[in-house]
């Protein structure tokens, strides 16, 4: 099937001040009214607004809009794929987890980087998209640390890379701050009676990275070494680094 | 009231769902288009990540709840796309351009060779001011009785429901950044002092875990009063 076409059983009848189309996959007719510069709550979007008239399939619906943007000039293709290739290739939890590793081997780094996260994220060339504000936040014996983001999906893109799905789904959402134990268990994840869970919600544009505690046995560890025992669940708080050994 | 995205401390969600590969930084292709495409749209500059994250949030929460993580992204796009006068419903509904964008947006086209230089730089929140800050480290707050846009009705905010007129205790000063309430509704960025704020679990749930744990939010100045 040619995937930059829509299904050939849609059908859409435009006009002046609407536009109706047959969505073959659902049988029904969905219309779409253009909006008046008058609406009371312009942000709402009901039923008959412009994201319905899309096609049914997702893919679909990504190429009809890369398509009009393409054509009126607006998007490069060719950087689409020079931003998935970085978030693909360049950026990912590894950069996160040399941070962390260096922390565990160098005293005065890990200090700046608990109280100046952004200072060091910017001299080492970690900057970028939704990691604009920085805060590292520790774990120790007494505290366990966990971030979400219950209104949307914050997540700090330049140290951790693109949020895995269930950072983003309805439940780690609903649930991290109300639940953070359980949560935590379905991790596999069960803390030292006497540890707290601090729960970050991040609700601003400051992104948490967790500094996981070093894992016993690895004093003689050097920095790539110690990076490779770094997961990135680690530096959410939903998971804890690799033991010494057994870096999967 | 907010809406349908704000459901931190919500019953009913079931186990977290883990990906059965998650080797894949997108587990389709079209997610990764879809990511692609929202950040070179939005290079365009018009319109603010505030107004970004709201208009998904105005989905219908029927969409919201059904609609999988991109393709919220895409539906958002879609509306912003119309909202902003670039795409026209039509144009949206054949998938194809009836005509060229204006010169002058053109011209903002994010071109593959400056999207390292884009991504890198990114867009910082924070800003000067010359109001020093309301509340200092360790002061007792009270959030706003009822999480919602003071300004606009049914406008964005980023004050969560579960912890609207609770009392918490200021950890963290971030300083003045802009403020999401104003700026999602392309009414300037009105900076504020943004904190972090703690909450004890037992002053958020009806049934917390356990008696030490707290959440911590980052809450906007205009969101708090003296506890």
């Amino acid at each position: 099937m040619d995937s930059g076409r829509f299904d050939f059983t849609d059908l859409c009848i435009l006009n002046r001040s609407s536009t109706t189309c047959f969505r073959a996959n659902t049988g029904r007719w969905t219309g779409a009214r253009k909006p008046a510069q008058d609406d009371a709550m312009p942000h709402d979007h009901h039923d008959d607004n412009p994201h319905s008239l899309l096609p049914s399939e997702p893919a679909l619906r990504v190429k009809a809009l890369e398509t009009i943007l393409v054509e009126k000039g607006l998007i490069d293709p060719a950087a689409l794929d020079a931003i998935i290739d970085l978030y693909e290739r360049d950026i990912g939890p590894q950069i996160g987890a040399g941070l962390v590793a260096r922390a565990w081997n160098d005293p005065e780094f890990r200090t700046t980087l608990l109280t100046d996260a952004d200072r060091v994220i910017t001299e080492l060339g970690h900057g970028g998209r939704q990691g604009e504000h920085v805060v590292v936040v520790e774990n120790t014996p007494d505290t366990h640390n966990l971030v979400v983001c219950t209104l949307c999906s914050c997540y700090p893109w330049p140290l951790l890379g693109i949020p895995p799905g269930w950072y983003k789904s309805d439940s780690y959402r609903a649930r991290a701050v109300r639940e953070p134990r359980t949560v935590l268990a379905e991790f596999g994840v069960t803390l030292a009676e006497g540890t707290a869970v601090r729960v970050w919600d991040s609700t601003a544009e400051i992104r948490y990275l967790v500094l996981p505690m070093r894992p016993d046995g690895t004093e003689g560890l050097d920095e790539t070494a110690l990076a490779r025992l770094v997961t990135r669940d680690s530096m959410i708080g939903t998971g804890l680094p690799h033991s010494a050994g057994t870096t999967a | 009231m907010t809406r349908i995205h704000d459901m931190g401390g919500r019953f009913g969600d079931g186990p977290v769902p883990r990906e059965d590969d998650e080797s894949r930084t997108f587990a389709k292709d079209w997610h990764g288009r879809a990511l692609a495409l929202t950040v070179a749209a939005g290079a365009l500059g018009k319109w603010n990540i505030d107004a970004s994250r709201h208009v998904k949030e105005c989905l219908p929460p029927a969409d919201y709840a059904r609609f999988g993580y991109y393709e919220k992204w895409l539906a958002g796009l879609a509306n912003l796309l119309v909202e902003h006068g670039i795409a026209s419903p039509e144009e949206i509904a054949t998938g194809r351009s009836d005509a060229p964008a204006p010169d002058d947006l053109a011209a903002r086209r994010l071109d593959a060779a400056r999207v390292k230089t884009a991504l890198r730089s990114g867009g910082p929140s924070a800003r000067d001011s010359s109001d020093g800050p309301a509340f200092a480290l360790g002061a007792q707050v009270r959030t706003s009785a009822i999480a919602g846009n003071r300004m606009q009705n049914g406008g964005h905010t980023r004050l969560p429901a579960y912890a609207a007129g609770r009392v918490g205790t200021v950890v963290l000063h971030h300083g003045a950044h802009v403020f999401p309430d104003s700026n999602a509704h392309f009414n300037g960025e009105a900076p504020q002092h943004l904190y972090t704020v703690s909450f004890a679990a037992g002053d958020l749930w009806q049934h917390a875990e356990s008696p030490h744990d707290e959440v911590r939010l980052d809450l906007w100045e205009g969101y708090l009063e003296p506890a």
